[in-house]
């Protein structure tokens, strides 16, 4: 096991640049997820991972070999790492056991031995039985289920993963997940995970880089994006909550209850202003009183276990909290916001 | 994986390994070999001689007024030919292509047929069908005196035949925009109120207009570089045309007989590019403006008008199809032309002479299988290397050099066939061994001529093939060419035999190229059919066209076969 470190990378097509200076440091047995938009390069950086493109400039380092640099290139063949492709990719002429065992036949394994880690590998997805299907015969979560046992059978360091739930419908999801997470577990594998869809990468990384247009925007554990997220853009791209403008303040800090009213009784949308975030549980209805402030219910949805509730501040700022019950619309109540987070400005 | 295990490479541009740098190598090569240096050939010869003097090659060709009287007749024969290719493939594109005909697969393919079938076949079974000696109209007690004239052999019977062969090439233009046309495009049409015939003439007919145009434009190129129907139709007649001026002029001697035939056939050569580029552009242009729209083809619903139309189409296609072909088979069964056929004079002695008797007959059989059998394999073998290393490259150096194989494609056969003994008459260097009179020069030419046919639906196939197949077959570690055999091959297979099918099938039947290349000895079947016409022996060339003809129906039916397990379009006659 060997760290995986992405040194100042750089990445161009037809002098457009995709990837600007990535720096990440990825510890043996990690699962990473690369969060972002589509167009934010991430997909490229998993390509560059596997070795499909070369970068333009930076290094990628494995522990102490140096996989791409603009120098050197170690060919795809020549690095053992495993992946997973968001349409599958299994060869449609090949068995499940066969498109399993590709990757030991292509490295001359005896077929005892070969048989046996098969077997492995689909005991680990759960799909023994299914061994002389072909996959045209498989559902979709099966496919993936393949590939994933395909990925594996080498034993490699890296496993990358390239939205391999984007052709799966929700239900579907869930499970997989569970089973990228058991995976996960008992091959102790580093993971690279490429995601659009923010709530997969919270749920399943240990620590997530975010991208935008090609360059990191934060890169820590799902709590720490959760609750000190960067900047606005990053705060309304993770998880859900109000972007509040308020009197000036300085970034990257928690807002008590009384600095925050006192912030946004000061705000007139003249002034310098700052940005915060407001989670919707830190804010509860509560009597008139001293912290506290006027608004009107905007919509009230229906959620199952709760609603989502839309209010309008004085100044017609909105914020996004949850009730128990439903709210009249149009009514008027009083509500205390407990803390929020300072945010930069999106450059 | 141990650092020790990792070779590391120096990289220079793009990452690439040494296997793909030498099947690249090869590539180019053999590119160069097939492709290019013919037309280059050609093109020197025919200019080596340009001095500013009046009694230059190119200069007595420009002079010469049979020059200028052949390319008016080939205009002439091409242009109406190309009017009756436009009308029949319209016709019947329209027919078979919008509305809820029944047996649809039945009309296209007997609609194809013609394409398929020989030109000196169909112009032969024509000659059996008019005519004083026509054994079919003897039968029915239909022949006109004697010595009155074969209506055939004329301007209009040329261009007739040569619409009847071309027609198919303006068919698929504009099925292809047909199925391209989105349905919802018509409901939007309806929902305003249009009649089906509105629909038709305001929404059809003006977004295929520059599919039908473009259809057009390979047709008359195609007519313009057909030899087999000017030949047998024309020269009996006296009347002259491009190709058939090439052919007596190869049969005259003279200094600068080879620069003379090299000029004619630059002269054809440019007109048939300059038809095939705007072709191409037309085709490119048309194509542009649709995309986006859900694919759902059109479908009328002909109600009390489909019998009738049914009945519209079997009877053209009894007059362009079945009757010629039925005249060939009588022809084939009587004991000499200008009888008629009855249970008395049926016979078989044509066959069983062809088979028995006439080593020249087993000999041309032999030939072409050979010719036909190497020429597939061979170029089913390097369209393999070849189609997947095209799809590595970039999209504009891919286009360039799929036009550049495409080149002695759509140059005429007989153009093809002058640069192939430009290069060849001379013996080859260093080994001293001369092609010429060789079957080898024929195949050679062949493999020239056919790569772009077997290279078509092997490419069309790769660039279906979803790109993660081969790269996660990389990542299992395994190198270009292992991956080539274990992941492309196999999901590409029905394609490469639909591309040598088609060789094989176009090659069997070959004639122009052949016409000027063969020698006593070599001679294909093709050139048998030719020969024997000329040398007035119709009846065992009847019979030879007739096991032509059941050779081309039964290899077609065989890619049928095929059909479900290929990409659209690799088999012309199938959805």
């Amino acid at each position: 096991m060997a760290r995986l470190v992405l040194d100042n990378i750089h990445k161009s097509f037809h002098g457009e640049s995709v990837v600007k200076g990535l720096n990440l440091t990825i510890e043996p047995g990690e699962f990473v997820a690369l969060l972002g938009p589509s167009g934010c390069g991430k997909s490229t950086i998993l390509r560059m991972l596997a070795g499909f493109e070369p970068v333009s400039d930076g290094k990628i380092l494995h522990g102490d070999i140096c996989l791409s640099s603009s120098k050197q290139h170690v060919s795809t063949e020549d690095r053992n790492f495993g992946m997973v492709f968001q349409s599958y990719a299994l060869w449609p002429h090949m068995s499940v056991k066969d498109n399993v065992g590709y990757p030991l036949k292509v490295q001359k394994i005896k077929s005892d031995e070969r048989d046996r880690r098969i077997q492995e590998a689909l005991e680990i997805v759960q799909l023994e039985e299914y061994a002389g299907r072909l996959p045209a015969q498989l559902s979709g979560g099966q496919r993936q289920r393949v590939a994933l046992a395909r990925s594996l059978v080498t034993e490699p360091d890296v496993v990358l993963f390239d939205e391999p739930l984007a052709n799966l419908d929700r239900h579907l999801r869930a499970k997989m997940e569970e089973t990228f997470r058991a995976f996960h577990k008992r091959t102790g594998a580093t993971i690279v995970y490429v995601t659009h869809d923010q709530s997969e990468a919270m749920s399943l990384a240990d620590r997530i880089a975010v991208l935008k247009k090609g360059e990191l925007v934060q890169w820590g554990t799902p709590q720490a994006l959760y609750a000190t997220p960067k900047n606005t853009w990053l705060a309304n791209f993770i998880g859900r909550g109000s972007v509040l403008k308020v009197s000036e303040i300085a970034p990257q800090q928690y807002v008590n209850s009384t600095d925050l009213h006192d912030l946004i009784e000061r705000y007139s949308s003249e002034q310098v202003f700052s940005s915060v975030l407001v989670r919707p549980q830190d804010i509860n209805f509560v009597p008139i009183g001293d912290l506290s402030i006027v608004v009107t219910v905007n919509n009230c949805i229906f959620r199952g276990e709760r609603y989502d509730v839309e209010l309008t501040l004085e100044d017609g700022q909105k914020l996004l909290t949850y009730n128990d019950m439903p709210m009249t619309v149009n009514s008027q109540h009083h509500i205390r916001l407990e803390q929020a987070w300072s945010l930069e400005s999106e450059s | 994986m141990t650092p020790s295990l990792i070779k590391a490479r120096f990289v220079d541009g793009p990452s690439m390994d040494s296997q793909l740098r030498w099947l690249s190598i090869g590539l180019f090569v053999l590119i160069a070999a097939l492709s290019v240096v013919p037309s280059l050939r050609l093109l020197v010869e025919a200019l080596s001689q340009v001095t500013l003097s009046a009694s230059s090659p190119l200069a007595e060709v420009l002079r010469s007024e049979r020059t200028w009287i052949a390319l008016g007749n080939s205009f002439y024969t091409s242009g109406l030919g190309t009017l009756i290719a436009v009308l029949l493939g319209c016709g019947f594109g329209f027919v078979t292509t919008l509305t809820n005909i029944r047996g649809r697969a039945i009309w296209v393919f007997c609609f194809m047929l013609p394409m398929m079938i020989p030109p000196q076949v169909t112009a032969l079974s024509w000659l059996q069908l008019f005519g004083p000696a026509s054994p079919i109209l003897n039968t029915l007690g239909l022949a006109p005196a004697l010595g009155s004239p074969q209506p055939m052999y004329s301007a209009e019977g040329i261009a007739l035949l040569l619409g009847i062969q071309s027609a198919p090439l303006v068919y698929l233009a504009l099925r292809t925009q047909l199925i391209a046309l989105p349905q919802d495009l018509l409901e939007a049409a309806q929902l305003a109120k249009a009649s089906p015939f509105r629909v038709w003439i305001d929404i059809i007919v003006p977004l295929c207009r520059s599919a039908i145009v473009a259809g057009a434009a390979l047709a008359f190129v195609s007519s313009l570089g057909n030899f087999g129907i000017p030949a047998m139709l024309g020269i009996p007649a006296g009347y002259i045309v491009l190709p058939t001026l090439i052919y007596q002029q190869m049969a005259g001697f003279g200094n600068d007989m080879l620069s003379q035939v090299a000029g004619l056939s630059m002269i054809i050569a440019l007109l048939v590019l300059a038809g095939m580029l705007l072709q191409q552009w037309l085709q490119q242009r048309s194509r542009y403006s649709l995309l986006g729209h859900t694919a759902q083809s059109i479908s009328f619903r002909l109600q009390r008008w489909r019998l009738p139309l049914e009945l519209l189409l079997a009877s053209i296609l009894c007059f362009i199809l079945v009757a010629p072909l039925f005249a060939l088979i009588v022809s084939s069964l009587v004991p000499a032309l200008g009888m008629p056929l009855t249970l008395d004079t049926l016979t078989f002695s044509a066959f069983y002479e062809m088979i028995s008797r006439q080593g020249v007959t087993k000999r041309a059989f032999e030939n072409s299988v050979f010719l036909a059998f190497v020429s597939a394999f061979v170029l089913m073998v390097v369209s393999l290397p070849l189609g997947y290393l095209l799809m590595r490259l970039p999209m504009r150096t891919r286009a360039v050099i799929a036009s550049l194989i495409e080149v002695p494609y759509a140059i005429p056969g007989i153009v093809l066939a002058i640069a192939f003994i430009l290069l060849f008459a001379k013996p080859l260097p260093f080994i001293e061994v001369s092609l010429y009179g060789t079957l080898g020069i024929i195949f050679l030419a062949y493999l020239s001529c056919f790569l772009s046919v077997c290279l078509k639906p092997v490419l069309s196939a790769m660039s279906q093939l979803d790109p993660a197949l081969e790269e996660a077959a990389q990542l299992a570690g395994a190198r270009p060419l292992k991956r080539l055999v274990d992941i492309i091959l196999p999901l590409t297979a029905p394609a490469f035999f639909a591309g040598g099918l088609l060789v094989f099938l176009i090659s069997i039947n070959e004639l122009t190229v052949s016409a000027l290349l063969w020698s006593a000895g070599n001679e294909t079947l093709g050139v048998l059919i030719f020969n024997l016409d000329e040398s007035g022996d119709s009846v065992l060339a009847s019979a030879i066209a007739v096991l032509v003809v059941m050779l081309v129906a039964g290899l077609m039916s065989l890619l049928s076969l095929f059909a479900p397990r290929l990409p659209k379009g690799v088999i012309p006659w199938h959805d």
